[in-house]
């Protein structure tokens, strides 16, 4: 019935979810780096923001994404919707607020007096970061990665964004759904199966970079 | 020697795909099909999209959706031809001049499907309407799975009702708010009774639901194309695509289509009306 290769699906699925992730780390380790550390005056409520960020459910953001970028809405001259980049567009929204989150935690849990240490050795702003999200990097991979995985098992934003449109933007998830719907229960359940393969790959990666940096913090 | 420079042109940006496609000199472009979620759950798109594909520069986006939703999207303008099973509503969206053309394009039935048991007692009934069949379920108070989803289907579901003179409610009226792959497999696992396009029917896997009712005058299933008209639309690809969707090639493999998997055509082609 599918006229697309499974493995072009995953790989789909893969690149929109990477690409998304990516930016969403750039965004979100600068964020969270900027609210655990500067003295912003609205810092609360920004933390309040990405806080509420982290728990809103994806069709929401899809809905809010979907609605900017229909070609009736504000963006759509941009021609974004029912592509793989409006699709990126909704995943680093979705991938941003975890991320910031995260970091600003990571940051916030190092010793308290670091800073003022790594001050008195005469380090400026930015070696003060760098050596800060070098402490941090563990916690700061697992935000990137707990991003990926929010990422690339969301289904709301994916089927509102981009429509599940067959050898262009259908994903693994939307995918699911689909063949769910005509009743083609095994095809949905290898699909599941697939992402549940990649999920454990993902995380099996985290946790031998996540050994390998311990024992070389150890040494 | 010119005509070589040319191929050679087509297939570097073309990368070498469909030669007929890179030499044609109609329009271009991508342009969104919304349409509705049976012919999409039926298969009959896998089938017809790559034959389109294959003669024409236009890249087509297929969103399948209610027609209620496709229509919606027309009058946006955020689809640029719909393929849509709603007459009434249509013929409300050509009124309200959203639409510049509107021709059939096929035809099926819908069938009310339902338990193997028939507590309703459907099968047995005397030829009728199904507009009465819907009354016996209703008298009956038997399960029933309602799209309720502003979707072709379930607009001929109420008109079915309004005819029958019963407004659904209470505990055996199920509203499921999705499409109609998903709906026949909740009717199937709450052996529930509903009303599902014939095609959509056959090319759901798994069901142990049968066909209670057919063949009734009022159970006959249109589709239409419809070029929308609205600023901003690719009217060049519309056009073009509701043209070839109602010539001979895309016409058979219409009628064609389900034969070999289902035994029986899922839709008939109709672009000679």
């Amino acid at each position: 019935m599918n006229p697309e290769p499974v493995h072009e699906v995953l790989a789909r699925s893969a690149t929109v979810s990477l690409s998304a992730t990516v930016i969403a780390s750039l965004i979100g380790i600068a964020l969270g780096t900027l609210l655990a550390l500067a003295k912003l005056p609205g810092r609360r409520l920004l933390t309040a923001v990405v806080n509420t960020g982290m728990a809103v459910p994806t069709v929401v953001v899809g809905l809010v994404v979907a609605l900017l970028l229909w070609r009736s809405g504000p963006l759509g001259d941009l021609g974004l919707i029912y592509t793989v980049r409006g699709m990126i567009i909704a995943q680093v929204a979705i991938a941003t607020p975890l991320i910031t989150g995260i970091t600003m935690a990571a940051l916030q849990l190092l010793p308290p007096e670091l800073p003022e240490q790594l001050r008195s050795l005469g380090a400026n702003r930015l070696q003060l970061v760098a050596r800060l999200w070098i402490e941090a990097r563990l916690p700061l991979l697992a935000a990137a990665m707990a991003g990926f995985g929010h990422a690339i098992s969301e289904v709301g934003s994916a089927t509102l964004v981009g429509g599940n449109i067959h050898g262009q933007t259908q994903v693994m998830t939307t995918a699911i759904v689909e063949n769910v719907s005509r009743g083609e229960f095994g095809v949905a359940v290898v699909y599941g199966a697939i992402l549940l393969v990649l999920a454990f790959v993902v995380n099996g990666l985290l946790v031998s970079i996540q050994q390998r940096g311990a024992s070389w913090a150890r040494s | 020697m010119r005509r070589v420079v040319c191929l050679l042109a087509a297939v570097v940006v073309t990368g070498c795909s469909g030669g007929t496609a890179a030499v044609s000199s109609g329009p271009s472009g991508s342009f969104v099909l919304a349409t509705t979620t049976s012919t999409q759950d039926s298969g009959l798109l896998d089938d017809l999209l790559p034959a389109f594909d294959e003669v024409s520069d236009c890249a087509v986006k297929t969103v399948a959706v209610g027609s209620g939703q496709a229509m919606k999207m027309g009058e946006k303008g955020d689809a640029d031809v719909l393929l849509v099973h709603s007459p009434a509503a249509e013929q409300k969206f050509m009124a309200a001049g959203h639409g510049a053309s509107r021709e059939p394009v096929m035809h099926n039935d819908f069938v009310v499907v339902g338990p193997p048991a028939d507590p309703a007692g459907l099968a047995g009934s005397a030829p009728g309407t199904a507009a009465a069949a819907l009354k016996r379920i209703a008298d009956r108070q038997a399960p029933f799975a309602s799209r309720a989803d502003d979707s072709g289907t379930h607009a001929k579901e109420l008109a079915l009702w309004k005819a029958a003179g019963v407004k659904p409610s209470g505990r055996w009226y199920v509203e499921t708010g999705q499409g109609m792959g998903a709906t026949l497999t909740i009717a199937n696992q709450k052996q529930a009774y509903t009303l599902a396009d014939r095609g959509t029917f056959l090319a759901t896997k798994g069901l142990r639901t049968k066909v209670l009712f057919e063949d009734s005058a009022d159970l006959r299933n249109d589709y239409h194309v419809i070029v929308v008209d609205h600023e901003g639309v690719n009217t060049g690809c519309a056009t073009e695509f509701a043209g070839w969707v109602r010539q001979a090639p895309a016409q058979q493999l219409i009628a064609k289509y389900g034969e070999d998997r289902f035994g029986e055509p899922l839709f008939f082609a109709d672009a000679g009306r």
